[in-house]
């Protein structure tokens, strides 16, 4: 059976009250600094209050957050295929952040290369800690070296490394020189920031540095060129967007990091527009491709239909042709139709229903979309690891505190690259397109779309998630691996969306039918109620004593 | 068996004055074993009658998982048992995770089992406190009680107040336990008084006063130690007493570290300032 189609409103919980609540088991001082992290909209739209994020976590609270290493080697450059990814460390770093996030690649093309199928690490032992593991490193980048003949080979520094002081980027230089092919080292132990987004920053300004710039031929060319920032082809969300662009003529130059090559890198400068996906990860990029190179950067977002069709329709108003403007149109109205006909099946069965999203710098925004396409609410959302402005808007960014987390990561000067530098739009041009409301370079972030009464959580713990999930009891929640299972054992089912569970893709038009489809199964199957025991739903608990005879 | 571990500033003369009070029990009788703590690999160089030549860590990194104990466990001077943990050269890898290693190992192989009849095990430890590894020996009661070596230096009695706050960190854990300090003369003007009320203010006792005495280095240069190379020389009994003393030993504390504010008025009231 079926369950009942009813129309489910938004559990009337003061969320006053549930803040009180979940602050009320801490400490007075953890308290405080997590009450600075709980936000309950007030209003419809915009807020200028502030949202404590990009902080430690208290040590001792079980938070969902990674590491400063898996920002890095996992995030960034593991969804890229033809670069040798060696993890200097010990075994189990490397393994662990192995084929986790199922980045797709696409390596059917005749002699092209592709590294994720392997896991690179120097498996360090006792005596590389006590004497110093550079030399292993060295061999393992010889080895890695003779048995591929890679372009590129990555070096990515566990805990260990930064302890004992090996010099990862000296080796770097040295085999550089020996090997004559790229190789570049990464200082991104785990423990360096307050979340992963330390490690992608560690990893963008290496690539920015050592990568970007050094070819001038794009293994794609076309008529209108663009480079997808902070796609990272989970489930293959890449090749949709990629499938939709393409159809309306626009050629993506290169994507960061989803489905992308060594050179796509290294020849990004010849795109003429950057369209930021992931705001976290990456949008420092952007800024840095634009000084440099005088590429023009948008926000954009392929998650959600008519956030697909609004992101085509910003591109094609970008470069303005109007053939271009047409055959977008064109694209939008014959393959809406599909999602139109998935919804008016699914939605029934989903409208009402109610949603939570702890999880990225991003995706906890973005996916609201597609909930909201179901007729879902979205009760609580939060970040694991994003900054102020991707709560509050890029607006508050020359407000942003420094602290010694944030010095601890390389800020990169940028100046216009002499060769290089050829502004695609003139400031005249940008300007005029600024007043008629275009908005380049904007990111309102996540609290102006969140409905009043609704709560932001930045830097979510399992006691928090359990606690929500009690008073609020929501259709589904979405996180990832470490919070599947636990939040499942309430009962409450879970949709990673690090890794899509074995779904996807959920980009672009056809990724948000497979969205739809996943959703309806999720929040409309049965096993959910069956999750108590019989025994433990049904009658009176046994209960029984020991008598001393 | 008493396990004894020697801490003290570095270049106070730690490893000699370990060797020499070694020997010292060594000839009342007693079976030791020295532990070297240090990279260098220098802690058991007089009563072996030159180097070690292969490390724990060493013999580890070439022989793999088949180390024997003999090949890490060399006699000395009447039946001493000597080994050196050995480390990485400078500034490179970890070498307070090497001491780590190589005391487990020694454990693993039975070095310090009943069969050995071990009165003594001394652990002979580079410079301060300077990380958990260096913390080793008095962590995990690998050592009961420690003895500082300490002169009436500035610098070396900050050191001995340091390694006092080690020792209060671990005390109540580990059950380590303060045996004294050990004055190894540099002939600084009121040395006696100044170390003794820095003894006492600590909670401890100044267990011996060695002399400075040029036979030390003579006894260097030929790679022993002093007993071994002048017995009849009075330098020969300042050790033998050292030994005896702390064969007879009855006082361990948990020290109570001075305030560096403290540290200094005690300096200027015994110090150069009278």
């Amino acid at each position: 059976m079926d369950a009942p189609i009813t129309e489910k409103v938004a559990p009337a919980i003061d969320p006053e009250e549930v803040k009180k609540e979940l602050l009320a088991k801490y400490p007075p001082k953890v308290g405080r600094k997590r009450s600075q992290q709980i936000y309950i909209k007030e209003n419809e739209g915009p807020e200028d209050r502030e949202v404590l994020s990009n902080v430690r976590t208290v040590p001792g609270i079980v938070t969902m957050r990674g590491c400063t290493y898996a920002g890095c080697k996992g995030v960034i450059l593991g969804p890229t295929r033809d670069i040798v990814n060696i993890t200097h460390g010990p075994i189990g770093c490397g393994f662990y952040s192995w084929l986790t996030r199922r980045n797709q690649t696409d390596a059917s093309a005749p002699g092209a290369e592709n590294y994720i199928p392997y896991a690179f690490s120097t498996d360090m032992q006792d005596e590389d800690i006590i004497f110093g593991g550079e030399k292993k490193l060295k061999r393992a980048i010889q080895e890695a070296y003779d048995l591929f003949k890679p372009k590129a080979i990555a070096i990515f520094s566990t805990c260990p490394v930064g302890l004992i002081g090996d010099d990862v980027h000296a080796v770097a230089r040295e085999m550089k020189a020996l090997l004559g092919i790229n190789i570049f080292g990464f200082s991104c132990e785990g423990y360096k920031g307050v979340s992963q987004s330390a490690g992608h920053h560690i990893a963008n300004n290496k690539i920015f540095t050592e990568v970007i710039g050094t070819s001038d031929t794009p293994n794609r060319t076309g008529k209108y060129n663009i480079n997808m920032l902070g796609e990272y082809n989970i489930g293959g969300d890449a090749f949709e967007i990629e499938r939709i662009l393409d159809k309306c003529g626009i050629t993506v130059n290169a994507t960061f990091s989803g489905n992308s090559t060594y050179n796509d890198f290294a020849s990004a400068q010849m795109a003429d527009l950057s369209c930021v996906m992931c705001h976290r990860s990456i949008n420092y990029v952007a800024d840095m491709m634009e000084t440099k190179y005088g590429i023009p950067w948008i926000k954009v977002n392929f998650i959600g239909a008519h956030a697909t069709a609004k992101s085509l329709r910003r591109i094609a108003a970008h470069f303005g042709d109007p053939e271009l403007i047409a055959k977008v149109e064109a694209v939008i109205a014959e393959e809406m139709p599909l999602v139109e006909a998935a919804l008016a099946k699914i939605k029934p069965r989903t409208t009402g229903k109610t949603a939570m999203l702890f999880v990225g710098g991003s995706r906890a925004h973005h996916y609201q979309e597609l909930f909201a396409e179901l007729g879902m609410t979205t009760l609580a959302a939060g970040y694991e690891f994003a900054h102020r402005d991707d709560y509050e808007g890029r607006h508050v960014i020359p407000t942003i505190k420094i602290d010694a987390d944030s010095r601890n990561i390389e800020e990169l000067h940028v100046e216009a690259d002499p060769e290089r530098y050829s502004p695609r739009m003139s400031e005249e041009d940008m300007k005029a397109r600024e007043e008629s409301g275009w908005k380049y370079k904007e990111y309102e972030g996540l609290v102006p779309d969140m409905a009043p009464k609704t709560m932001i959580i930045d830097d979510l713990n399992q006691y928090e998630a359990d606690k929500l999930i009690e008073m609020y009891k929501p259709d589904i929640f979405c996180a990832g691996i470490k919070e599947k299972y636990s939040v499942q054992k309430m009962g409450v089912p879970l949709k990673q969306l690090h890794s899509y569970d074995y779904g996807g893709p959920y980009a672009g038009f056809r990724g948000a039918v497979n969205y739809y489809k996943d959703i309806d199964r999720m929040v409309n199957t049965k096993v959910w109620s069956k999750v108590k025991a019989p025994w433990a739903a049904d009658g009176p608990e046994l209960t029984a004593c020991y008598v001393a005879g | 068996m008493r396990k004894i571990a020697i801490y003290g500033k570095g270049g106070i003369g730690k490893s000699t004055t370990t060797q020499n009070t070694v020997a010292g029990l060594a000839t009342l009788g007693k079976k030791v074993m020295v532990v070297g703590c240090d990279p260098k690999a220098d802690s058991t160089r007089l009563l072996l009658g030159g180097l070690q030549q292969k490390t724990v860590l060493d013999t580890l990194r070439e022989e793999g998982e088949d180390v024997e104990l003999e090949d890490i466990l060399k006699p000395g001077f009447k039946g001493t048992m000597c080994t050196e943990s050995g480390g990485p050269e400078p500034g490179v890898g970890c070498a307070g995770r090497g001491i780590i290693t190589s005391i487990n190992l020694l454990e693993q192989l039975g070095a310090y089992t009943d069969d050995k009849k071990l009165d003594y095990v001394f652990y002979d430890v580079l410079g301060d406190v300077v990380c958990g590894g260096f913390a080793m020996p008095i962590r995990e009661g690998k050592a009961q009680e420690i003895y500082i070596v300490v002169s009436g230096e500035m610098m070396a009695m900050y050191a001995a107040n340091n390694i006092c706050k080690g020792i209060v960190k671990f005390a109540e854990a580990g059950g380590v336990r303060l045996g004294g300090l050990i004055c190894n003369s540099r002939k600084v003007d009121r040395e006696l008084d100044l170390i003794t009320a820095l003894a006492d203010r600590l909670g401890t006792q100044m267990i011996h006063f060695v002399p400075r005495e040029n036979q030390v280095q003579r006894a260097e240069l030929n790679r022993k130690t002093v007993i071994d190379f002048s017995p009849e020389h009075p330098q020969a009994n300042e050790y033998l007493a050292l030994a005896s003393k702390i064969q007879d030993n009855q006082k361990f504390v948990i020290p109570t570290p001075l305030p560096i504010e403290e540290l200094e008025s005690l300096l200027v009231e015994f110090g150069i300032a009278n």
